[in-house]
């Protein structure tokens, strides 16, 4: 009995050595040489596999990296500055520096702008409700509501709000990975500078009809009048397609245009709440930077 | 294969086919068929009379369109359409009912027809005439067979196996033998010794009227097809009638077949032998809880609101939906001021109960959505890749075969959307080739 289970404890045993010697020698004469450094780099990225750099993951951004030997034309978005601080020392090259951005959406259907005129009760999905038809505002290029950007978010920063039924980023969990853009079948989403002191100041709708229709869609739709150019002093607004966009890399976010649009199409995110009212709209100007809570903050 | 078998109610049966009044401002949309949009060729101010042509085919794909009233250009712009989605629109403010010199509005049936194949097809371009059955596809590139390729049988769709739909039964019950001059027509066009018309065998009237009148017409058999849900389509017609079976990825034509539809042929005989542009639709007005069915001759461009308003004043307030087609592939109207277009089968109001989606539930691997596909596909195979996003795959297991029909979705005792997740697995299918390409 004794016997039986030596041996047995001795053919595996010595059967296990074999193996390992074969499996040494194997691993020794196939070995992929493969540059260390890659797998430095790998551990300090925050291995996420976002997808948010166009890489297939986060070792194939190491591997890029380490194969081109800069960062240029390579930035790691939820790692931001510090990571490409800490990779730019592994590669031994200057840090590509980068403005830190974040998402913004585009739309503002709140309940008193573009009223439901339908309801949609098929797959919640917005890339397919978007080849059916319009979507339940009517809006042929608002939000959609179906929440394809909130799947699509790794970081829990993307969330719809039941109220308006538009989607609201929050800006100290998004990593500007851009996925939720990808996503959006209607393009809503945009990535823009996080701005001074995390203050911005854009264009929340993207409806490209002409003035008069898109009034008729939607009360605070972007009706393209122009009002916003003339009065930005850094000439960072341009409209096109009777649409009004302003550039993020001018805009010093001084608010004339959000007073000036008629009907408040443009939002500021993150100033603090106006000590005085401005003289020029009384009556709604409080309306725009609550409407800006709840679509970007 | 397949199949499913809905609740008929063809409730609007015995309604005759009325003549719906022109309203006061007409909006032609320019793109009333599959393909892009005609170009208009009419000014701001321009008068213009019932069958004038006022949207040229410049491209391929694509079908003239013709005025359906009377009266004055008021502006070339975009209008909504059923869907809200913009289009090309020519607006017309309606002045009279003025129509062109040319087309022969007696109501005599004209039974000679001298022209060759080849002016046939041209004219059925120059009329705008485009498939009836629900794509719109423009008749004059089906008629015009590519080299290489030969015709054996020209099928002719009248099974109407959507639930609720009437307006081809009543136009075989009122004009069967325009109907029959309207084949010979095709089949001349075609060259092809016979062609088949296909009636479920639900409507004994029809299949009666149509027999009578085809045995004084050479060459036009009449067969009764077993009821069954989706029999009108395509392919399974052509697996009904011939036998043959169109492969995956083919056209009919590739086993020697065209197939149209028997509003088309109506259409056909009143553009060849009237001259009569593709103008009107022939709509059925229909659902359970309207106080009167109509079936109704409505000009191309009538709102949906003026067609409810004429033909049963409001909608009931229990209305959940109002569908453009069938219950099975139609689509739900999201704006009820749009103008109908070409294809046009129905307006169809569907009660908030009936219209209520179940709550989807998770899938038990029954398999009657396989059982019920007419394709012989695995919907609930698709669901699960679409919704996992491995849309190689879906192409591998043929997911651009579906023909939409819905039987999937119909018999899920889960109540899956399966049908919504595979057109959404179509559309990424569709997108990733052409990205290739």
């Amino acid at each position: 009995m004794t016997n039986d289970i030596l041996i047995a404890v001795a053919v595996l045993g010595a059967l296990g050595i074999l193996f390992a010697v074969v499996l040494f020698i194997v691993a020794q004469k196939f070995k992929v040489e493969e540059n260390p450094l890659i797998d430095e780099v790998a551990d300090v990225l925050p291995g996420a596999n976002c997808g948010g750099c166009g890489k297939a993951g986060c070792r194939a951004f190491a591997e890029a990296c380490v194969q081109q030997g800069n960062m240029e034309g390579l930035r790691c978005a939820p790692g931001g500055d510090a990571v490409a601080a800490k990779v730019a020392e592994l590669l031994g090259c200057a840090v590509a520096q980068g403005e830190p951005q974040v998402a913004v959406v585009r739309c503002n259907p709140s309940c008193k702008g573009a009223s439901r005129r339908s309801n949609y009760d098929g797959l919640r999905s917005c890339a397919f409700q978007n080849t059916v038809y319009t979507g339940e505002s009517g809006c042929p290029f608002g939000c959609l509501g179906c929440g394809d950007c909130v799947a699509a978010c790794q970081f829990d920063a993307i969330k719809m709000d039941p109220e308006t039924g538009v989607p609201v980023v929050d800006a100290d969990r998004c990593t500007a990975c851009g996925a939720c853009a990808k996503a959006c079948p209607r393009r809503i989403i945009e990535l823009r500078n996080k701005g001074r002191k995390d203050r911005r100041v854009f264009v929340s709708c993207v409806n490209k009809e002409k003035g008069a229709q898109a009034r008729k869609t939607c009360d605070n739709a972007c009706i393209g009048c122009g009002k916003c150019e003339k009065v930005c002093p850094m000439g960072a607004i341009t409209i096109a397609d009777n649409l009004s966009y302003i550039d993020f890399t001018k805009c010093i976010a001084c608010r004339k245009c959000v007073v000036e649009c008629p009907t408040h199409a443009i939002h500021d995110v993150g100033f603090p709440a106006p000590a005085k009212k401005p003289e020029a709209a009384p009556a709604p100007a409080p309306a725009a930077p609550q409407a800006a809570k709840t679509t970007a903050e | 294969m397949g199949g499913v078998h809905p609740e008929e109610n063809k409730i609007s049966n015995d309604a005759a086919i009325e003549v719906m009044p022109v309203g006061k401002q007409m909006v032609v949309l320019m793109n009333q068929h599959l393909g892009a949009p005609a170009t208009p060729v009419v000014q701001k101010g321009d008068k213009v009379k019932v069958g004038q042509l006022i949207g040229e085919a410049q491209a391929f794909m694509c079908a003239n369109v013709h005025s359906p009233v009377s009266g004055t250009v008021l502006k070339i712009d975009t209008c909504k359409d059923a869907f809200g989605i913009s289009k090309p629109a020519v607006y017309i403010n309606v002045e009279g009912d003025e129509w062109l010199e040319t087309i022969d509005r007696t109501p005599d049936i004209k039974r000679e027809c001298t022209l060759e194949p080849k002016e046939i097809v041209a004219k059925l371009k120059e009329m705008g005439i485009v498939g009836l059955g629900g794509a719109t596809f423009p008749a004059h590139i089906k008629y015009s067979i590519p080299e290489g390729k030969k015709a054996e049988y020209l099928i002719i769709n009248a099974a109407e196996c959507e639930p609720y739909l009437t307006s081809d039964l009543r136009v075989m019950l009122e004009h069967a033998e325009e109907i029959c001059i309207g084949i010979s027509i095709l089949r001349k066009a075609l060259g092809v010794p016979a062609a088949y018309v296909g009636i479920e065998s639900n409507k004994p009237q029809a299949i009666k009227v149509m027999t009578e009148t085809a045995s004084r017409f050479e060459g036009i058999v009449i067969e009764p097809l077993k009821v069954k849900y989706p029999q009108g389509a395509e392919k399974q017609l052509i697996n009904a009638i011939t036998g043959r079976k169109v492969p995956s990825g083919k056209l009919p034509i590739d086993v020697g077949c065209v197939v149209s539809n028997v509003g088309t042929t109506f259409a056909v005989y009143e553009a060849i032998q009237k001259n009569k542009p593709l103008i009107e639709n022939i709509l059925t007005v229909t659902g359970k809880e309207l106080p009167s069915q109509h079936n109704y001759i409505v000009r191309i461009g009538t709102t949906y609101n003026e067609i409810i308003a004429h033909s049963i004043g409001q909608l009931p307030e229990t209305t959940g939906k109002v569908i453009s087609g069938g219950t099975m592939m139609g689509k739900a109207v999201a704006n009820l001021d749009a103008p109908t277009v070409k294809g046009n089968a129905s307006v169809l109001v569907i009660g908030e109960k009936e219209a209520r989606r179940n709550p989807e539930t998770a899938c038990i691997r029954c398999g009657k959505c396989m059982n019920a596909c007419p394709m012989g596909l695995e919907p609930y195979l698709f669901s699960a890749l679409v919704k996992n996003g491995r849309t190689d795959e879906s192409r591998q297991h043929n997911i651009l075969d579906c023909i939409e029909c819905g039987c999937c979705y119909f018999s899920c005792p889960a109540n899956k959307p399966l049908l919504d997740e595979i057109r959404l697995g179509k559309n990424r299918v569709r997108a990733a080739m052409a990205a290739k390409k």
